[in-house]
């Protein structure tokens, strides 16, 4: 809500500077936003008529102006402006006058002759962009008048951002009523006078929603001159007001509803056929709006018809086809009111929004409807003359809103707040907001008047108390509570400690966006249901993400548009998909949508950043692959290979925790990397953030004192068998006493004959109680050979 | 001077002269080996009268020990000269750069819910967590906001495609609603009740998007229920934290009344620095208030024994304050370049 700051002033004008003011009105709920100057600082500035005008002797341009500024002899101005004639009051920066940006007016010659001062084009004054010409003041303009004064300049428009419970601060009225609250500065009223009827005209009025519209008042104005000019002063408050000048007649329906907060709506009566009807609409029906879109109403749409047709949607915007018109003679006002229920969300679902459904939806006052229709038929009568019909009024008392008491129990608001007040300063002041309280032994019990819609339980009583106590009154204690511990578990560690160790390691985590384009989960995921949203910002944001893995691409593809060729990102985050959450997996709080938090990784480039000391590698599935165990350590992952779509067939691996899978790793498919142009295969991994979570509390063992034996296995095995087998044939046939097995060279080539590979492996041997013996060691050795051999095809290699 | 001390510093002489330990042999030999100039001299001693061998032996073994010292002296002189040649030619250029991997970095908003995380804790704040996927009923209805009501203008909210029910959650507090259901059923015995005092950062989603809004973004939103919980404990905690987060007391805030249909009363909390590039200006910060009293009963809680506070951050913004970052979209376009600064 914009407003005139002078304008409020008409109505309440406590001892406070606009900056006071506009502070006031913040600290109070009604959330000053902007306040700018109508217009900037200068002075000097005069209103002044034009008495002669000649041409310039040198100059073909320019023109040589006498001046009436009221005082003395004219003055003698050299002028540029086009439109400079004889007898045009305009106005006239003196000498000494200061004009905005600090720019002093002084006596001048221009071109050889003499000029005393400079008349001004709006752009000139600060008040518009308008340079065409001088900026032309009304004939009656008092010459000689600052033109600050004339023009009321020393304003400020006010823009408040007004929350939804507070409707009754969307008029002047309501703001003035609020700061005359606060201050204790006297409110007066807009001026209300009725007007009695001095022609017959009417036009009947059915409610036939009454539930919906409890108060429909409406009158005829006869001979109205639409096209008589809206006077300046209504121009300047509407416009300060943000709402531009349209005609005569629309401008007063504006002017009354900013000023009193009731909307009104002007038709052209002689385009109205039979009695006025309140309704809900009829299936079929359709209604042209003013602002030229067709609609169909919805069945819950309250409409304003005539005995022909629907003729507006009530309360939220009138039809194209009756609204007045600069040819309007009859007028028939409407002023009326719809509850908030029968006007909420409505105009959000033909998609917009008026001045008139914005107040309607957060309720308009139900007692305005007169005095608001009194005070437009004065100033229409006023401006564009005419012959008022009598008010009309239809009303259904039993579906108006009723103000029920409210209890409010002071000690519940000490509570509450936390702050010591008694309760005749509660009382005092709810009643500075005029609310009616009466006093019982153990409460009060508050009336809110008609304006009010915010107050229905005690909460909103405790809320007003504090809003007009004000809560910078409000201590501000550290609280006192009971000092139990939380729990610090060691079974699980909290995401940050993740994300510090992949910091640690290199990574950088980045945040991406959830929703993500169709094609990634199409191809990086192969979903073959993904979530669509239904009104997605744009298009390629449309799917939620079922993997972590895409984006991350997408942040390779970003940073190497940017000469960043070492990447090395992670990133936590929900992925989103379309089924029940696994057996044993928290998480399904979504019935239908499993959402588990999950970590991902991504490495490319040099598996080193560039340095001297280390040769330059291509980063690949082992590095990432090191990442990830070092990221579990000391839980020890298991890996087998799995087909993935977005990864390399022969180089990706299931991830799995405990039995479990939890997750993949892998280098991202040479296609995909061939598509989206990310160099060398980047290397990825991503698993269950739950997983990565959970800890498991140390335990320790004995420390043998015995000494260790060492033994090196080179086996040659057929090169389809995987380190794994290999490693689980030697663990299945280890005895006790061997405490490791660690794989420490593989080897192909010269040497080991075709389509195989060496692997060596170090057995560490150790009795907790004895030293081995070597008879023992060896029969040891030999037992892992023969099981090797058996399982797995491997031999010693010699 | 007689022979014998002749004989000593000639031998000092000749060892001093020996450049490397071969020479300083050599020069040993000359002296003390088998046919030695000291060992002729013991062996000349057998000539001699018992008086006289007596007084000449003494004589000869001590130029025979100050001989042997020069040696060790002068041994031990070439060992430490070999030693700092070693040590010197195998001086580094100590300069260049160590070797290995970087390290990487958090996130500055995940840097920054860590802190907070960390600060309320230090008050006994847990951390919750909610799905982003939500039902209309917790992100919505339960939170006192009915169908139709004008508060659901104020968020534009992402439907899902053939979905009634669910939405991307606007706000983290549906977590509010979730985390009172399940207190109250894990303390249904307990009277009172413990006070439930948790945190709750995450992602939400807005249909807005410009230089000031994306359409995703964080928040962490925090609650507190128990018997006695005041408007003055929220002003409390907030201001404490606050100050604590920006590590500074020279931190101007104001409350001010506000409407959200979750909480009664309602604020927002605005801050002004009392230096540096945002001085003076009140920047919002923080939306905040006392549980509705329909949200305690969404909740479980009965309003008239409990009440409570709530209040939702925006780390996005903070960290925008705190790190001076003055564009949100850097958040979420992964520019190293951007993201290194925050290591």
């Amino acid at each position: 809500m914009q407003f005139s700051e002078n304008w409020l002033r008409t109505f309440v004008n406590p001892p406070l500077d606009t900056d006071a003011l506009g502070h006031l009105m913040t600290m109070a709920g009604l959330e000053v936003e902007e306040a700018h100057a109508v217009a900037p600082p200068f002075s000097g500035v005069v209103v002044a008529r034009i008495v002669a005008a000649e041409k310039h002797p040198d100059a073909d341009k320019l023109k040589l102006c006498k001046v009436d500024v009221g005082e003395g002899e004219p003055l003698q101005i050299v002028c540029g402006a086009p439109n400079a004639a004889v007898g045009m009051k305009v106005p006239c920066a003196r000498v000494g006058a200061k004009l905005p940006g600090d720019f002093a007016i002084k006596a001048a010659k221009l071109r050889g002759v003499e000029s005393f001062g400079m008349l001004c084009s709006a752009r000139e004054l600060g008040l518009s962009e308008d340079h065409a010409g001088l900026l032309a003041l009304p004939d009656d303009a008092p010459v000689g008048t600052d033109i600050r004064a004339y023009l009321d300049l020393d304003d400020t428009a006010f823009e408040i951002k007004l929350t939804p419970n507070r409707a009754d601060c969307l008029s002047l009225t309501g703001v003035a009523r609020e700061v005359a609250a606060l201050t204790g500065a006297p409110f007066t009223p807009a001026p209300l006078t009725l007007v009695p009827p001095t022609s017959a005209a009417r036009r009947a009025i059915v409610l036939d929603a009454p539930q919906q519209c409890p108060r429909y008042c409406g009158r005829v104005i006869s001979g109205v001159d639409a096209k008589a000019p809206t006077p300046t002063w209504m121009k300047d408050r509407l416009q300060r007001s943000g709402i531009r000048s349209i005609s005569a007649l629309v401008d007063i329906t504006n002017y009354v509803m900013l000023e009193l907060g009731q909307p009104l709506h002007a038709f052209d009566n002689a385009k109205l056929q039979g009695a006025i009807h309140v309704r809900l609409p009829k299936p079929g029906e359709e209604l042209l709006l003013l602002n030229e879109q067709t609609v169909r109403p919805a069945p819950d749409t309250l409409l304003i018809a005539d005995e022909a047709r629907a003729l507006a949607l009530a309360g939220i915007m009138g039809g194209e086809e009756t609204g007045v018109t600069l040819d309007t003679r009859e007028l028939f006002l409407e002023s009326a009111f719809f509850t908030p229920a029968a006007v909420a969300g409505r105009a959000r679902a033909y998609g917009f929004a008026s001045d008139a459904s914005h107040r309607y939806e957060r309720g308009v006052d139900f007692q305005l409807q007169r005095p608001a229709i009194e005070r437009a038929t004065q100033l229409v009568l006023e401006i564009c003359g005419g012959e008022a019909g009598p008010v009309e009024e239809a009303r259904s008392d039993a579906d108006l809103p009723q103000r029920a008491e409210v209890a409010l129990r002071p000690a519940r608001v000490r509570k509450a707040l936390g702050v010591e007040l008694d309760d005749e300063t509660m009382r005092a002041l709810l009643e500075r907001v005029h609310l009616e309280v009466r006093n019982l032994a153990v409460e009060l019990r508050v009336t809110p008047p008609s304006f009010r819609f915010d107050i229905e339980i005690e909460e909103d009583l405790i809320e007003e108390i504090a809003r007009l106590h004000g809560y910078d009154n409000i201590p501000a204690p550290s609280p006192r509570a009971s000092l139990a511990m939380l729990p610090c578990t060691e079974s699980a560690r909290p995401d940050w400690a993740v994300r510090h160790r992949l910091a640690g390691r290199g990574f950088q985590e980045v945040v991406n966006f959830a929703f993500v384009e169709a094609a990634w989960e199409r191809d990086f995921c192969a979903n073959a249901a993904p979530i669509r949203l239904a009104n997605p910002i744009a298009s390629q944001m449309d799917t939620m993400r079922s993997s972590l893995i895409a984006g991350l691409v997408a942040n390779l593809v970003t940073n190497r548009k940017r000469q960043q060729n070492r990447v090395r990102v992670f990133e936590i985050g929900r992925c989103f998909v379309r089924r029940a959450a696994p057996q044993g997996v928290a998480g399904e709080e979504v019935a239908g949508f499993w959402q588990p938090r999950r970590l991902a990784a991504l490495a490319a480039g040099t598996a080193l950043p560039e340095q001297w000391g280390e040769a330059a590698r291509a980063v690949d599935f082992y590095d990432i692959k090191g990442d990830l165990e070092a990221l579990f350590a000391p839980r020890a992952l298991s890996f087998a290979p799995v087909e993935h779509p977005a990864l390399h067939p022969g180089r990706a691996a299931s991830v799995s925790l405990d039995g479990r899978v939890v997750g993949v790793v892998g280098e991202i498919h040479p296609l995909l990397a061939q598509r989206f142009e990310l160099g060398a295969s980047p290397v990825v991994f991503e698993v269950e953030l739950d997983a990565a979570l959970a800890a498991v509390k140390p335990e320790s063992g004995d420390i043998s004192r015995m000494p260790a034996v060492l033994r090196d296995l080179a086996l040659v095995v057929p090169a389809t068998v995987s380190a794994a087998q290999v490693l689980n044939a030697l663990q299945e046939a280890a005895p006790a006493t061997v405490r490791e097995i660690a794989l420490f060279d593989v080897y192909q080539g010269k040497g080991v004959e075709p389509n195989h590979k060496s692997l060596a492996f170090r057995i560490f041997m150790q009795d907790t109680q004895r030293t081995l013996e070597d008879a023992e060691v060896d029969e040891a050795v030999s037992g892992l050979l023969r099981h090797v051999e058996r399982a797995v095809g491997g031999r010693l290699r010699v | 001077m007689d022979t014998l001390e002749r004989l000593v510093s000639e031998a000092r002489a000749a060892f001093d002269a020996a450049a490397d330990a071969a020479a300083l042999e050599q020069a040993k030999a000359r002296f003390l080996g088998k046919s030695g100039l000291v060992t002729e001299q013991l062996k000349a001693l057998g000539k001699l009268t018992p008086e006289e061998k007596r007084e000449r032996g003494a004589a000869v073994n001590r130029a025979k020990a100050a001989i042997e010292a020069a040696l060790e002296a002068r041994r031990d002189g070439l060992r430490q000269a070999a030693l700092a040649a070693q040590l010197a030619a195998e001086r580094l250029d100590v300069t260049l750069p160590g070797r290995g991997s970087t390290i990487g970095g958090l996130h500055p908003v995940s840097r920054t819910m860590e802190r907070i995380e960390r600060l309320f804790h230090s008050i006994g704040f847990v951390v919750a967590d909610g799905p982003e996927i939500e039902t209309d009923w917790h992100n919505f209805t339960a939170l006192n906001v009915p169908p139709n009501h004008p508060a659901r203008s104020m968020q534009d909210t992402f439907f899902l495609e053939g979905e009634k029910d669910t939405l991307l959650r606007t706000h983290t507090s549906p977590v509010q609603v979730r985390s009172m259901l399940a207190h109250v059923e894990r303390h249904r015995d307990a009277d009172p009740m413990p006070d439930l005092r948790i945190i709750a950062p995450g992602r939400v989603y807005r249909v807005d998007s410009d230089a000031t809004h994306s359409p995703m973004f964080h928040q962490v939103e925090g609650l507190w229920v128990g018997e006695g919980v005041s408007f003055a404990d929220l002003k409390g905690v907030v201001a404490d934290f606050l100050r604590d987060f920006f590590e500074t007391d020279e931190l101007k805030l104001r409350f001010r009344p506000s409407f959200f249909p979750f909480t009664e009363p309602s604020a927002e909390i605005d801050v002004a620095f009392m230096s540096g590039a945002l001085e003076g200006r009140w920047l919002e910060v923080c939306g905040c208030g006392m549980v509705h009293p329909n949200v305690l009963r969404s909740g479980g809680f009965d309003p008239e024994r409990y009440t409570g506070f709530a209040f939702g951050f925006g780390p996005d913004r903070l960290t925008m304050l705190r790190y001076g970052v003055n564009d949100l979209r850097l958040f979420f376009e992964g520019d190293l370049r951007f993201l290194g600064q925050f290591r």
